[in-house]
């Protein structure tokens, strides 16, 4: 089946998942073969995904871990868990 | 599915979890260390404001140890945990009275028309890029711009890395909900970064190890 563009885009993401059926898949690949703008879209949305996975992007806040772990203390100190 | 290094990490999780149960209780400390920032961005995706992303994130850590002994095996620690962090950050949302607001904001979005940006020019990004302050910051806008529901499932799947069964079951929502609010997030971030990111990577072209870089 012949895809226009519209209809690519509706797949980009499952196209990135790896979860598309066969058949749409390969539908899918021969429009971008020939296509320069789905392709594009295709490369950018990937690299969004990339770019917002890097644990450099969201980092923690300064002493996050310190003031966690020294409100854990109080508590452990006093507290166990609650029985189950 | 289940690598043998998850199988791994999660007997180490259940040895942990048996010996702070036993009495134990300082090892809790080793239990959630691995999961310290992905409960902080859990709580940061819905609350948006650093201090009291971190006021949840503490919350939902203390809760996970007064209520271990209800975790059962069935799920995954960190998936019991991040949705801890959720109940904990809705819980908050609610009695500011934020929840409704957003939830009006979200309507007709899982079925709105989509234009991506179409810029053939921007193929391909250096991580290098990310040691600048600017670039993390239009990252960190974008993601803050989704509306509530699409930004749950992007934190945890493509910021946490969860599954997408893993993100249904931790929001509580089908797995077919997900794969719909992750496209339309993706896109609508491609939408407002595209455009963003190649203005910000081409405008430093001289400068340092972009020049080295052709596609830019
Ligand atoms: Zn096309």
């Amino acid at each position: 089946m012949v895809l226009k563009c519209r209809h690519v885009w509706d797949h980009i993401s499952d196209y990135i998942e790896g979860t598309l059926d066969p058949a749409v898949r390969a539908d899918v690949e021969k429009h971008l073969a020939h296509c320069e703008i789905c392709s594009a879209v295709l490369d950018s949305t990937r690299n969004v995904i990339i770019l917002i996975a890097d644990d450099r992007v969201f980092e923690l806040p300064v002493d996050f871990s310190k003031r966690l772990h020294a409100r854990l203390d109080m508590v452990l100190a006093t507290e166990s868990p609650e029985p189950g | 599915m289940t690598t043998p290094a998850a199988v791994s990490r999660q007997e180490r999780e259940s040895a942990l979890i048996a010996a702070i149960l036993d009495g134990d209780r300082e090892k809790f400390h080793d239990l959630i260390r691995p999961y310290e920032r992905q409960v902080y961005l859990t709580a940061l995706s819905l609350v948006k404001n650093e201090t009291e992303a971190e006021d949840v994130a503490q919350e939902a850590i203390l809760r996970a140890y007064r209520k271990l002994a209800s975790f059962r095996g069935d799920a995954k620690f960190s998936t019991w945990l991040i949705a801890i962090t959720l109940n904990e950050a809705r819980t908050r949302l609610r009695d500011e009275k934020r929840v409704l607001l957003d939830s009006l904001d979200n309507q007709n979005l899982e079925n709105g028309d989509y234009t991506p940006a179409a810029l053939t020019d921007w193929r391909e990004v250096p991580l290098e890029a990310l040691e600048r302050l600017e670039i993390r910051a239009l990252l960190g806008q974008a993601v803050a711009a989704l509306p509530a529901a699409f930004r749950e499932v992007v934190v945890l799947r493509d910021m946490e890395e969860l599954s997408v069964n893993e993100t249904a079951e931790a929001l509580g929502i089908s797995i077919a909900l997900v794969k719909v609010r992750l496209h339309r997030a993706r896109l609508l971030l491609q939408k407002r970064l595209a455009p963003q990111l190649r203005i910000e990577l081409k405008s430093r072209k001289k400068s340092g190890i972009l020049q080295r870089l052709p596609w830019f």
